[in-house]
């Protein structure tokens, strides 16, 4: 398919459209990060940009929410051109945006993050708490989320601070609303609860502008595709009218294949074994081995515990009971550093929290876990050595990055993980944990990724693989341990595991739990 | 798949490791424009330079030396998210130890009668050893105690200047040995000072301490899922921060001839003041040594510049902190352009 301008279809109505954005220009230093490009959005639709990491999608996102102000080009809005100075601007003139990362505040509750500087206030100009929650309550049955306003955030999962960000956007009641890859965090039930609201809102003749690197996604929610390719506009049609073969390859420019198949390696010994363990309140009784070679994949819902089971394994909260064996050796892991002495790697759920230093640069990030395996001569760090292992990390994992020297705060979302997924392979772990390893990594990295996992249990790494995408985890794993709420409900092989066995353990507790084998 | 060569290329920028100016150039050229103020004012106020007299340069270098080991000490602390604040108390309780350890014999009211005459290196090693404790003691309760940095180091700012003054009755320890007291004569402090300061400027960017230190500060639970223990590092560099404040102690006592306990009074702060105007950001996670040493000097060149032009102390406190302000302002505003958004 030859891309043109933009289908016809689009342009039919020209007048009729709710936003607008030509000729938009933003360059960052060293970084083209858009470059004359255009957005057209219909009232009452859900318009989908697709595109590679670092391909400027949440650089146009920013400048049309008035987080960025652009070099040149404009924005238009109902026919009226905009002049933002900033998101408060952006939230007047009718534009929400839930941004790739989150942004709530831990300290304070969920009704006072969704509602900050818009708090109802009583004759005496204080924030009417009972108001607030209130308010709160409504907006949530109509969204149809359970959850306390009065929570402090940070007890929050990382999916629920998610469903946050959601339902404080939509409580904006603006005419157009911008989500950022809203779903790198969500399963599949979080997932098909955002799409209840997004008909809804679409029913409302609202226009919904939605990033996401997952295609069924795409086909499922969305009206028309833009497609991005290193911060140029290339294509945009009505969703009908394309296939996500067509769109890869819009967005690469080249053919891929999506999903790297699976290859069957030898399975050794037991690296490791886990025996009854529990962390108070949270999860109980988990029991599983994973051998040399193998891919356990962790599946269940929000809120199963995978995370808290993955953390734990890692010395981040020691178990409160159970053992943890390695090589036939029982071990007492209380920190990550100790974990790490061990054999094991963690990359983390929540980028932002627990993995980046953002105000560090790119080389700095990478090679923060490594540095303690040696890389060292006589007590000054071999930067020479480093450099070019980082480098090739880099070039392996195919990271946009003006230099190695840029901070990660400026990369694209899915080009800071890329970089974390890189901290830890240059460990050289024996047990690698990944959660959600490729959360935001666009289809083409992602196979990369997969490639890269298979070469480490090919040498005998032992993976374990939470994943809220169920094509992952079933791409991917030997064996796929099921959670629900703290427990582990069942085991299924490869052969025998598919979508509907999985979740039907993942919602609905099989007790006692199965033994593994 | 291969490399994704087609869209890295299309941005045309290497991948080379491309070196910025550094930030503390900029200070440079602040501390030159300062200097340069004071001599054109002192030709016009005072009809005399401020910059060719070497007496004057000698004794603000010196003034400046053992602010800046301190200094040198503190910013490793503001790297890691933490602050110092007993810089100052430590510097008086460790000049009184280690004056107690240098004695004449032939003084009669000496602290340990028996212990005089003794070769410098005891009283110095004492000295380091006590500034070391405390700093060991402000860590433990940081990094295990989970005291929030203000508060510990506010406690033992209280408690150190306490113990300075109940170590002798608050009598000042005279009489040192000319042995010990050449550790702070003629332009030693200046050298100490250079030395340490080249010393943990290297350490911070070359060594594995270093990058664990601006990694802590940048984001202390992303340090520790790495693998680094964030505990014991802390402990290390507060420490260290104790260390140095000792060290400063010992030149002090020496050049004055004396440990006194209310050496240092407010050291702490015109520490943090370089640090900060050197480019530190008490945010954590960035922060230079070089850029402290032209911080503590640039307070160096005021001080004496004010007292050249005969501008009364109280101004010269006033003006001074509006120049803290300043430097803060300055750091936010450039950090506000690295990330370009409104
Ligand atoms: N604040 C910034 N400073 C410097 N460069 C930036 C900044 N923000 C974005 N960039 C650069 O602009 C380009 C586009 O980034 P953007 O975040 O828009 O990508 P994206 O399409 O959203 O990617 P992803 O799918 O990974 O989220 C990238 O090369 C990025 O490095
Ligand atoms: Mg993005």
């Amino acid at each position: 398919m030859e891309p043109n301008n933009y289908s016809e279809t689009l342009n039919k109505d020209r007048a009729g459209f709710l936003l607008e954005v030509e000729r938009v220009r933003k360059t960052f230093p060293g970084v083209v990060a858009l470059d004359n490009v255009q957005l057209k959005v219909r009232p009452g639709t859900v318009h989908a940009l697709m595109g590679e990491n670092g391909a400027g999608k949440s650089t146009l996102m920013k400048i049309i929410a008035g987080v960025y102000i652009p070099d040149q080009g404009e924005v238009r809005l109902n026919g009226k051109t905009l002049h933002l100075h900033g998101p408060l601007g952006a939230l007047e003139a009718g534009i929400a945006m839930i941004h790739q990362e989150l942004n709530l505040m831990p300290y304070m509750t969920i009704a006072e993050n969704i509602w900050i500087r818009r708090e109802p206030l009583n004759a005496f100009g204080m924030v009417n708490h009972d108001r607030m929650n209130r308010m709160t309550e409504t907006l949530f049955e109509r969204l149809g989320i359970d959850m306390d306003p009065e929570m402090d955030v940070r007890r929050l999962t990382v999916a629920g601070r998610q469903m946050i960000e959601i339902a404080k956007a939509v409580s904006y009641e603006s005419d157009v609303l911008i989500m950022d890859e809203p779903t790198s965090s969500l399963a599949d039930r979080e997932v098909e609860h955002l799409f209840r609201i997004i008909n809804d809102l679409r029913a409302q003749g609202k226009g919904i502008i939605y990033i996401t690197h997952k295609m069924d996604e795409v086909f499922e929610i969305a009206d028309d595709i833009s497609v991005f390719r290193d911060g140029q506009f290339i294509h945009s049609a009505a969703a009908s009218d394309m296939t996500s073969d067509e769109i890869i390859k819009l967005m690469v420019g080249r053919e891929v294949t999506q999903m790297f198949p699976k290859e069957e390696v030898p399975i050794g010994d037991v690296v490791l074994s886990v025996d009854s363990l529990s962390l108070d309140g949270v999860f109980e009784n988990i029991s599983f081995e994973v051998r040399a070679g193998e891919i356990l994949g962790l599946a269940g819902l929000v809120g199963s515990g995978r995370t808290n089971v993955a953390e734990t394994l890692f010395g981040v909260t020691p178990p409160s009971s159970g053992r943890i064996v390695i090589d036939g050796k029982e071990e007492v892991i209380s920190s990550p550093h100790q974990a790490m002495l061990r054999g094991l790697a963690l990359l983390t759920e929540d980028r932002k929290e627990t993995g980046l230093f953002l105000g560090l640069s790119v080389i700095e990030n990478m090679e923060m876990a490594v540095l303690r395996d040696g890389y060292t001569r006589a007590t000054f760090v071999e930067q020479h050595r480093l450099d070019q292992e980082c480098d090739s990390m880099t070039e392996r994992l195919s990271v946009k990055t003006p230099s190695m020297d840029e901070r990660i705060g400026n990369l694209s979302g899915g080009n800071q993980q890329k970089v974390l997924i890189g901290r830890w392979l240059m460990t050289k772990p024996r047990i690698l944990i990944l959660d959600e390893p490729t959360r935001g990594i666009d289809v083409g990295a992602k196979a990369e990724i997969h490639k890269l996992i298979t070469e480490l249990v090919r040498n005998g790494v032992a993976v374990i693989m939470i994943s809220s995408e169920l094509p992952e985890v079933l791409g991917m794993s030997d064996r796929i341990m099921v959670m629900h709420e703290g427990r582990v409900t069942g085991f299924l092989d490869r052969s025998e595991a598919n979508q509907v066995n999985i979740m039907e353990l993942a919602s609905a507790p099989v007790q006692p739990p199965v033994a593994h084998d | 798949m291969a490399t994704n060569t087609e869209s890295t290329q299309h941005l045309e920028v290497p991948k080379k490791r491309k070196r910025k100016l550094p930030t503390e150039v900029s200070i440079f050229l602040v501390l030159i424009g300062i200097a340069l103020l004071f001599e054109v004012l002192g030709w016009a106020i005072r009809g005399d330079s401020f910059l060719m007299n070497p007496r004057r340069l000698l004794i603000m270098i010196l003034q400046v030396s053992i602010i800046g080991i301190i200094a040198i000490g503190v910013t490793q602390v503001i790297i890691t998210g933490g602050i110092d604040l007993s810089s100052g108390s430590v510097l008086a309780l460790t000049a009184m130890v280690t004056a107690s350890f240098a004695q004449q014999s032939d003084y009669l009211r000496a602290v340990y009668p028996a212990l005089t005459d003794l070769p410098w290196v005891l009283p110095l090693l004492a000295g380091l050893l006590v500034g070391a404790l405390a700093g060991l003691v402000n860590g433990a309760l940081i990094a295990f105690a989970m005291i929030p940095p203000f508060i510990a180091t506010l406690g033992m700012m209280v408690s150190a200047r306490g113990m300075a003054r109940a170590y002798t009755d608050g009598q000042p320890v005279s009489m040192l040995t000319d042995q010990f007291t050449w550790i702070g004569s003629g332009a030693n402090p200046v050298i100490i000072f250079l030395a340490v300061a080249v010393f943990f400027h290297i350490a911070l960017k070359y060594t594995r301490y270093g990058k664990y230190t601006y990694a802590i500060g940048a984001n202390p639970q992303a340090a520790r899922v790495s693998g680094i223990n964030v505990r014991r590092h802390l402990v290390l560099v507060y420490s260290i921060a104790g260390l140095l404040a000792g060290l400063a102690g010992v030149v002090a006592a020496a050049r004055a001839g004396t440990g006194q306990a209310g050496m240092g009074m407010m050291y702490e702060l015109d520490a943090i003041a370089a640090a900060v105007i050197g480019g530190t950001s008490l945010a954590g996670g960035v922060g230079r040594i070089a850029g402290t040493v032209i911080g503590a000097m640039i307070l160096g060149v005021m001080l004496s510049g004010f007292t050249f032009l005969g501008v009364d102390a109280y101004y010269q406190d006033i003006i001074k902190g509006a120049i803290i302000v300043a430097a803060v302002v300055v750091d936010q505003y450039r950090q506000r352009k690295r990330n370009k958004t409104t």
